[in-house]
């Protein structure tokens, strides 16, 4: 076990977090994952079990809880004995245009979806700087560049992540740590499912390529981020758009 | 009591910033004489609070900036 690498995944319950916790199973890594509800995120684990046969962690986290999220990025260095790879990808919509938007609105998405990445990655960055090594990756969205309304505090959130990105990159980058965001354009999921079909017709005519992205599309680009060959990128954020933002 | 702690952080220091034990001397400065850039300075520090069981915070951690420094600190702690 212990000449196995070891990921972890936030946020794997469902839509793209599951099928990056899957494909980077697949890839040979050993998981921990974490989502809102032990039951979710069970069936997740067993499916990847099932599929993969890596040994996967599986704890429900509260990531906005700087206390939940650093004591299991702590559990999952302790358990395996090495954290190769976090993936930080929980993150929440509360969407409202910005002269209504009220003030927890605010607040939710700061807490879950940029707190809880620099928490995550103050914890994660113990056992990586001891062993000289890691990669994080963290996914922000398209909206980031370009800004979306109604979505004012989810903007605001990914790009603070995008920032955090860059600046942690710099610090760290001695101790052969990368740092890099993955953005997603419009991905089909549960997120995005909420906005109907001829949201997503519309939605598509904006899309060079001519239709929404899948949650594969993204975990390629995370699994590529988090192999060897991705070695000399750090700071960078990788866009999965179909050409929307370029 | 201050011999075995001299030992422990030599050795945590050896450790970290990868220099002989023979090469560190009390009087060694981590940053002027042993090399330690900003990064070492804090996993030094993280090291001798796991080391040690005690906290340092940053306003102390400011202060240790040599061998001695980490010892007087550590065994007035540790009293």
């Amino acid at each position: 076990m212990s000449d196995s690498k070891t990921a972890l995944v936030t946020g794997a319950s469902r839509g793209i977090g599951f099928v990056v916790a899957s494909k980077l199973a697949e890839a040979g890594f050993n998981l921990a994952i974490c989502g809102t509800r032990q039951e979710t995120i069970d069936q997740a684990a067993e499916k990847i079990r099932a599929a993969s046969g890596v040994e996967v962690l599986a704890r429900a986290v509260d990531v906005s809880d700087r206390e939940q999220i650093q004591g299991f990025v702590q559990e999952t260095a302790k358990h395996f004995g090495s954290l190769n790879v976090m993936v930080n990808n929980a993150g929440i919509t509360r969407d409202n245009l910005s002269m209504r938007m009220k003030e927890d609105e605010w607040n939710a998405v700061i807490d879950t979806n940029l707190s809880s990445v620099f928490n995550a990655m103050q914890a994660a960055l113990k056992p990586m700087m001891r062993a000289r090594g890691g990669r994080i990756i963290n996914i922000s969205s398209v909206v980031a560049g370009m800004g979306n309304p109604g979505q004012l505090n989810y903007c605001a959130s990914k790009g603070g992540v995008e920032a955090m990105t860059r600046s942690l990159a710099r610090e760290v980058g001695s101790r052969n740590i990368t740092i890099n965001a993955v953005a997603p354009g419009f991905i089909a999921t549960d997120m995005t499912a909420d906005l109907g079909d001829d949201a997503h017709a519309k939605l598509s005519e904006q899309i060079p390529l001519g239709r929404l992205g899948q949650p594969e599309d993204i975990a390629a680009a995370v699994c590529f981020l988090a192999s060897d060959s991705a070695g000399y990128i750090t700071g960078h954020v990788l866009h999965v758009n179909g050409g929307m933002y370029m | 009591m201050s011999a075995e702690i001299e030992a422990k952080i030599i050795k945590i220091v050896s450790d970290q910033l990868n220099v002989d034990e023979g090469e560190i001397n009390p009087d060694s400065s981590f940053v002027d004489d042993l090399g330690a850039d900003s990064l070492d300075t804090v996993e030094l520090v993280m090291a001798f609070e796991e080391e040690f069981g005690v906290e340092i915070p940053d306003e102390d951690a400011e202060g240790i900036q040599s061998v001695q420094n980490a010892i007087d600190y550590i065994a007035a702690k540790a009293e």
